[in-house]
């Protein structure tokens, strides 16, 4: 492999290592009551909730999805091309804002129980605990299944499809057979995504009460100011992502996913619905419904309320515009140094590639407060002039978001042919030169994808940004934590509300432009 | 080509822009230049909905500056512990004593003078003047006045456990208020009553809320009868949410459930500006910031000669058993309340 690869992905690794090396650091001073932390029941408890609960998350949303993708790119559904935004646009909701807003309507006293208490329901099951939590990761995560999968399969060739088809397959048939084994790639790339999103979570899972390991390693930061226990258990944390890292390595495989004959490019052709078309309107509904309508609503209804109240509500557009400087920045940044890691981890497959690809994903498995605490050790001793400036943060969302980037850099590297490159490269062009012009370009889709999930993703994030944003430098994050810690919800609603309108108009653009195009017999 | 030229372009413009706000300051508008007093910075666990108003004073009449850094008061305490002496921070403003009595512990406070710290109930203050409380927070249980009479409340907290209240008690139990009553709980009444208590909690089903908002809420709902909270609680949730069927039943003097914490502030051993951080200490302690906390807030001033503005329970009544619980003894026994917290199952 080129050494300039290399290198540039040991600098990767170097930085995004470094929440690693602070933990490693802090559980040095481990004593032997903090290592019988590990072997405690509940321990090991904790950590087969996390994992169980990654898992439903993972499958579920993995497959809403993936069937959300094919609907709006192959499918005739009614008003394709309006669903195909609306499916992505969840990603807008903070999981801390979607949590709440679920609470506040499915609760045993919430706003559907006032609505249907004079039909004589008192209270309603409380959806606390594992079912809260399973319901609020999963409608708030799947698009990342579903954008990385809407720009895979409008990357497949058809003729594969057509050919299975002249061999008396039926569609049912093609689509399990040929279909869904060549998005193997975005599928274990988007359940990565949402399997490490689910370990890292704090805010659904505190507001849904089920103890995560997430859960326990905040409060060991917060209630018993000890560091060392803390350590261990995000050690703990790393070791089990890694694991899931490892399991989508596997799943990924090693095939081909490219097309190797010559081909022509064509047009996809719709494939009719017939009465399945209701059932998949219902579901798309449900969904957008819970996950997009509900809160948007709920928030409505907060700030009614709050202007009904006479409540001065804080109209925080500096917070917007800090908000998209320091997002785009982050996805800048994140996209640059995700490039050499998708490249080694595609197209030169191996230990050392894997293990640069382990090493990269951890910081998204680890919660925003200790990366933050792993930049606050480092900077306040080593760096001071950064220390707690706006470049740190973006170094901070590049360590915390970069598989959001890289992984759907790697499936857009795994859907393009070497020879192109190598065709390149008997012309008489570098390895580098090849990539910029050659490679680079082609990857627009998948970088444009991967660039505006770290944009969503960082408008969203709080702890981190709490802990490392120069003084003063208030995001809408930072000012709805601001306003719902002081019990002020009606106030926090315009932040949150702007947090869904900023972002809408990014995520729409790209869900227009991946790939929901036309096609024929639409 | 040249369109992805161009957004490369535009990109790189943004990303330059962003690297130009980080020098040219930020855009919140409290890192400006120091008044004619100096600057001062301030790491405030407190929230900035009610702790403005109080800074907003002390530059007016000090000319002093204040750059202020919001968060979560124990996060802010661990954000100290690994800054070390190179914190930009002059003074930590803390929720509770739990987070004063672990930056304290690592040896990252100065000495506060003593004529200072002696404004200050005993109580409230750090043995070794390390830090001093600024206001008064008492523990109490919030009821349904729809539901419960006052009467039909316990004199004791420890009541609760008892199987008639099955079902119709809520708490936070991952709340650094809660967390450090059980503590005061174990320094008082000793492990054993303290756990049983809990476990009888837990045989009563009693249900768990996010923070000490949301259980007040939840009693005003009618999702539970009683909800154990913070005083000031009722009045923060009906002046976002207006007038509600609720009220603070205080328990007996001598009760383990009679506990009143604190807020405090201390000063940074490696502070830059040490002059102005004891003159911030001076103001919080005095009579701007003790008339403040009684006319502004809803919690107790703790220096003598300051009433609260809402009817709350004098805060001399609020007494544990062993008359006083040493809020600095609260920080080391955290863990253990915690350890025990995860035993019973409530964490």
């Amino acid at each position: 492999m080129p050494a300039g690869l290399a290198g540039a992905a040991l600098v990767v690794c170097a930085l995004v290592g470094l929440p690693v090396a602070y933990l490693m650091v802090r559980a040095a001073g481990a004593s032997e009551g903090s290592w019988d932390l590990i072997l405690r029941s509940r321990t090991v408890w904790l950590a087969l909730r996390t994992i169980g609960l990654a898992g439903a998350v993972t499958v579920t949303a993995g497959a809403i999805g993936v069937a959300f993708a094919w609907l709006a790119v192959r499918s005739d559904l009614p008003f394709r091309r309006v669903w195909a935004i609306l499916y992505a646009l969840p990603l807008v909701i903070p999981s801390y804002v979607g949590a709440f807003v679920l609470l506040a309507a499915l609760g045993p006293k919430g706003l559907v129980q006032g609505w249907l208490e004079p039909l004589g329901v008192d209270r309603l099951p409380d959806i606390g605990g594992f079912p809260g939590a399973y319901l609020a990761l999963t409608l708030f995560t799947y698009p990342y299944v579903y954008l990385v999968s809407v720009a895979a399969i409008r990357g497949l060739d058809p003729s594969l499809e057509e050919t299975a088809r002249t061999l008396g397959r039926s569609r049912w048939e093609v689509f399990r057979r040929v279909t869904l084994p060549l998005l193997r790639p975005p599928i274990a790339a988007g359940g990565l995504l949402v399997a490490l999103y689910t370990l890292h979570d704090f805010g659904a899972v505190s507001l849904m009460r089920f103890p995560t390991f997430t859960q326990a390693i905040y409060l060991q930061y917060r209630a018993a100011f000890d560091r060392t226990p803390a350590a261990i258990l995000s050690l703990m944390l790393v070791a089990i992502a890694l694991v899931i890292v490892a399991v989508e390595q596997r799943a990924r495989g090693r095939a081909r996913y490219y097309r190797t004959g010559a081909g022509a490019a064509r047009d996809l052709s719709a494939v009719p619905l017939g009465r399945w078309r209701w059932g998949a309107l219902v579901l798309s509904a449900a969904v957008v419904g819970f996950a997009l309508v509900l809160p948007v609503g709920v928030l409505g209804y907060l700030l009614a309320r709050g202007l009904d109240a006479g409540i001065p509500l804080n109209l925080t557009v500096g917070a917007a515009g800090n908000s998209v400087l320091v997002s785009a920045a982050g996805a800048v940044a994140a996209m640059l140094l995700a490039l050499p890691v998708a490249a080694l981890a595609s197209r030169y497959p191996g230990r050392g590639a894997n293990t640069v690809e382990r090493v990269a994903y951890v910081g998204y498995a680890l919660p925003g407060l200790v990366v933050a605490l792993a930049f606050v050790f480092f900077a306040s001793r080593y760096a001071p002039v950064i220390y707690q400036s706006l470049p740190l943060v973006i170094a901070a969302y590049v360590v915390l978001f970069l598989p959001q980037v890289a992984e759907p850099l790697k499936s857009g590297l795994m859907q393009l042919s070497p020879r192109v490159e190598e065709a390149g490269r008997t012309l008489g062009r570098g390895p580098g030169t090849v990539f910029r012009r050659i490679v680079f370009p082609l990857l627009a889709r998948p970088a444009a994808a991967g660039m505006a999930l770290v944009f969503l993703t960082a408008m969203k994030e709080l702890p981190a940004t709490l802990l490392l944003r120069p003084t003063g430098f208030e995001t809408l994050a930072t000012r709805i934590w601001t306003s719902a810690s002081a019990g002020l919800y009606s106030r926090a609603a315009v932040p949150a509300l702007l947090i869904v309108l900023v972002s809408i108009v990014p995520l729409s653009a790209l869900a227009r432009r991946i790939g929901v195009e036309e096609i024929r017999g639409d | 080509m040249a369109r992805i030229r161009r957004i490369g372009v535009l990109l790189g413009l943004g990303a330059a822009l962003a690297l130009v706000a980080a020098s040219c300051g930020d855009d919140g508008g409290a890192a400006g230049s120091p008044g004619e007093g100096g600057s001062l910075t301030v790491y405030s666990g407190r929230e900035e909905e009610f702790v403005a108003s109080l800074f907003e004073r002390f530059e007016a009449d000090t000319g002093i500056h204040v750059d202020v850094r919001y968060g979560d008061s124990a996060e802010l305490a661990a954000t100290l512990v690994e800054e070390g002496d190179a914190s930009p921070a002059d003074v930590f403003f803390s929720q509770d004593a739990g987070s004063l009595g672990a930056v304290a512990e690592a040896g990252l406070f100065a000495e506060i003078d003593p004529e200072t710290l002696n404004r200050v109930e005993e109580r409230f203050r750090s043995p070794d003047g390390l830090w001093v409380g600024t206001s008064g927070r008492g523990r109490v249980a919030v009821y349904n006045t729809e539901v419960l009479d006052a009467s039909q409340l316990p004199a004791s907290i420890l009541d609760f456990a008892d199987p008639r209240w099955e079902g119709r008690i809520g708490l936070p139990p991952t709340n650094s208020s809660f967390q450090a009553h059980v503590a005061a709980m174990m320094l008082t009444i000793g492990e054993g009553p303290t756990r049983d208590w809990l476990e009888g909690l837990m045989a009563n089903g009693v249900r768990f809320y996010e923070d000490n908002a949301a259980t007040t809420r939840a009693v005003a709902a009618g999702e539970i009868e009683v909800g154990l909270v913070n005083h000031y609680y009722k009045f923060e949730v009906e002046a976002e949410d207006g007038s509600l069927p609720i009220a603070n039943h205080y328990f007996e003097s001598g009760d383990p459930g009679s506990f009143v914490n604190t807020a405090g502030v201390g000063i940074l051993a490696s502070a830059d500006h040490d002059e102005a951080a004891r003159t911030f200490v001076d103001f919080v302690t005095g009579e701007a910031g003790q008339s403040w906390v009684a006319t502004e807030t809803w919690e107790y001033p703790v220096a003598p000669g300051y009433e609260p503005s809402v009817d709350i329970l004098a805060i001399s009544r609020f007494v544990g058993p062993e008359s006083q619980v040493d809020l600095s003894d609260l920080g080391p026994a955290l863990p253990g309340a915690l350890q025990l917290l995860a035993e019973v199952g409530m964490v």
